[in-house]
């Protein structure tokens, strides 16, 4: 690894699902990304201009860009596993 | 705005506020536009009109009705809209700029989307709210938001997330066209028509017989009414185009002004006037009649009297007519160059009879012509049935007679059962037709027109041989003999053989006259000698009465000189007889 993980959660207001993503991206980037990621926080209704840039229509949404390629994953990040894919942090197993 | 808003509600029926779309004929058919401020679903099979639909919806609004309209794309990319949409002439980079439109497309890859548990749409909101917000805008076109399907797994949150987003739509006021991909059993393939309760349109397109045909119906509309029936409709250069075509009622105005047919023969034949103005003519015959050519000449009557004359030509191509006609000595080029005189040339398996028309409608509405010209409607049989054909005419028809515009159908008949059945089917709606038949005797063919009907004219009931000269088009006499009608050479030899009799007998006559001049030359010699020879006689008899007067005259002197002597009543008469003595 030790390449730099540039990591974006949008957000819309301090909702339960917002809340829910953001602590379990914290624990999981401090388990397997610790010192190699950087997470900013979008929140759309303070900023909804933001929204057509990365495409984002689901929310909570947390956006990859660095490394490429960009991946999306949206929910609320429950399932780690998933999430660890979605970030090419882990290869997918099957499918 | 305001002030446009106002008309629009002023031009809306019922209790419903609407918001005229702009695409033309949906607004008559739906009696004023879509429902004010609520979404109405749009729904079609692929490659249906769906997209060009909502965008055309939201230009419109821009354009015409100063409402300003966020297109949210699902699909295409706002790059790739720009450009299919420019044929239409729609400049969405300029309305871009000038605020009056706004594109965004959301773009959904399923490769590098992962799900993990809960989310919601809220992200959807606030980018079509910041949109909506940022322009000012009344009007919104999604298209197609079930893309969302194809790229999300979770249908459960979808589905509610979508049933939210057009309550958000509602609350925002806007006036949205939602469109959704026709499959499963439904009107769309995840059911939207579920959520839109307000108004669903349904496009198609049918493949009926190799030839495609589109066609636009108002599922439903709540609270209001609307045409239910299936309406044609037409995508080309200019949009779409939707054909209403259910106001049938015979109530337009007629004209009792006549046009003159170009023939002076077969003007005098209806009634010496010609066909009214605002009527359909019907000229069938069979083939090489003169059909073409009877039309043609109609037209450039027309474009004599500088009247405009539109011509669809399903057979021919327009140079192919200019130069066929103009071995008849009709100059239509001429008409062409001044423009009173247009072609509409279009081979009838272009498209469907619906789409045709559309076309026909289209095309008269661009350029308002006096006379229309369809040349021939038989090959139209081509591409529907006998039934379809004819109520496809009679709406050409009622529509031309609305719009006070002559027309004169040409139709070929065969001696076929599904021909006769068109002119039969057509000729009960028209209200002039002229036959020409071929009269076959003497090992030639000859033309002979008939005046079948003409309502409201005194015609004439006679057959004429139809000829078709260097100059044009004439009407002659046809020859009634003992041995029957006589056309063609059977009548120039006829007329010939009559001619040549006229001579002899005229020759004839003149031979007596100078006969009789000659006995009368000689009877008036034998009256001038009788006249002399009466004359010498009177004079004779003259003579002698003149002799006997003189005789007279000197015995009756004599008498008395006797007389007195032989009184002797004086010396000197004494003297006299002593004399005598």
């Amino acid at each position: 690894m030790g390449k730099a993980y540039e990591l974006r959660l949008y957000v819309a207001g301090k909702t339960n699902k917002s809340v829910v993503a953001l602590e379990n991206l914290k624990k999981l980037c401090e388990e397997h990304l610790k010192g190699l990621y950087s997470i900013e926080v979008i929140d759309l209704l303070e900023k909804p201009q933001l929204a057509e840039g990365d495409q984002i229509f689901a929310i909570p949404t947390l956006v990859k860009k660095v490394p490429e390629p960009v991946r999306k994953i949206i929910g609320d990040l429950s399932n780690e596993e998933k999430v660890l894919v979605g970030l090419d942090i882990r290869a997918k197993i099957k499918n | 705005m305001a002030k446009s808003k106002k008309q629009l509600e002023a031009r809306s029926t019922g209790t419903i506020p609407k918001t005229l779309t702009g695409i033309s004929g949906l607004d008559e058919i739906t009696l004023g536009g879509l429902p004010s401020g609520r979404p109405t679903l749009v729904c079609g099979e692929a490659g249906s009109g769906k997209t060009l639909f909502s965008i055309e919806f939201i230009v419109k609004g821009a354009l015409d009705y100063g409402e300003p309209g966020v297109f949210m794309a699902f699909e295409e990319k706002a790059e790739e809209l720009k450009a299919n949409v420019a044929s239409l002439g729609f400049d969405l980079e300029q309305l871009e700029k000038d605020k009056k439109i706004r594109l965004d497309y959301v773009h959904i890859d399923r490769s590098e989307i992962e799900e993990t548990g809960e989310y919601d749409l809220e992200g959807l909101f606030i980018r079509l709210g910041y949109a909506i917000d940022s322009i000012g805008a009344k009007r919104v076109a999604l298209d197609t938001i079930e893309n969302l399907f194809a790229g999300l797994n979770n249908t459960a949150v979808l589905r509610a997330e979508i049933r939210r987003l057009f309550q958000f739509l509602k609350s925002k006021g806007v006036t949205a066209v939602i469109t959704g991909e026709r499959g499963g059993n439904g009107l769309t393939r995840q059911g939207l028509e579920e959520y839109v309760s307000d108004c669903v349109i349904l496009l198609d397109h049918r493949i009926i017989n190799q030839i495609s045909t589109r066609r636009l119906r108002v599922v439903k509309y709540r609270g209001s009414v609307h045409g239910t029936n299936e309406y044609p409709f037409l995508i080309d250069d200019e949009g779409i185009s939707v054909l209403p075509v259910t106001s049938l009622e015979l109530n337009h105005e007629v004209s009792s002004k006549s046009l003159s047919s170009g023939i002076p023969a077969l003007d005098k034949m209806l009634g010496n006037s010609g066909f009214f103005k605002g009527s359909s003519i019907l000229v069938s015959g069979t083939a090489g009649t003169g059909k073409t050519s009877i039309a043609a000449t109609f037209a450039n009557a027309a474009c004599l009297r500088g009247e405009k004359c539109l011509f669809f030509a399903f057979e021919e191509s327009p140079k192919q007519i200019i130069r066929n006609m103009r071995s008849i000595g009709i100059d239509l080029q001429k008409h062409l160059k001044e423009g009173t005189l247009e072609f509409y040339a279009s081979r009838p398996t272009l498209y469907g009879l619906e789409m045709h028309l559309v076309a026909i409608h289209k095309a008269i509405k661009k350029s308002r012509p006096s006379v229309v010209v369809l040349d021939p409607i038989t090959n139209l049989i081509t591409i529907g049935s006998v039934s379809d054909v004819k109520t496809m005419l009679v709406r050409l028809i009622d529509f031309l007679q609305a719009e006070q515009i002559t027309v004169m159908f040409t139709a070929l008949t065969l001696n076929n059962i599904v021909n006769e059945q068109t002119d039969e089917g057509v000729s009960s709606l028209v209200d002039a037709w002229l036959l020409i038949r071929d009269i076959e005797s003497n090992g030639e063919r000859n033309r002979g027109l008939y005046i079948m009907k003409s309502r409201g004219m005194k015609h004439s009931n006679q057959i004429r041989e139809f000829v078709i000269t260097d100059k044009g088009l004439d009407l002659v006499d046809v020859y009634l003999t003992e041995d029957g009608v006589l056309t063609g050479s059977a009548r120039e030899a006829r007329m010939l053989m009559e001619q040549t009799g006229e001579v002899i007998h005229a020759q004839a006559v003149s031979r007596k006259d100078r006969e009789l001049e000659r006995k009368r030359k000689i009877l008036e010699s034998k009256i001038e000698s009788l006249r002399s020879e009466y004359e010498s006689a009177e004079e004779e008899l003259n003579k002698v009465y003149v002799e006997e007067a003189l005789k007279k005259q000197i015995m009756g002197e004599t008498i008395s000189k006797i007389a007195d002597l032989r009184r002797g009543d004086d010396g000197g008469e004494e003297k006299n007889v002593h004399k005598n003595k």
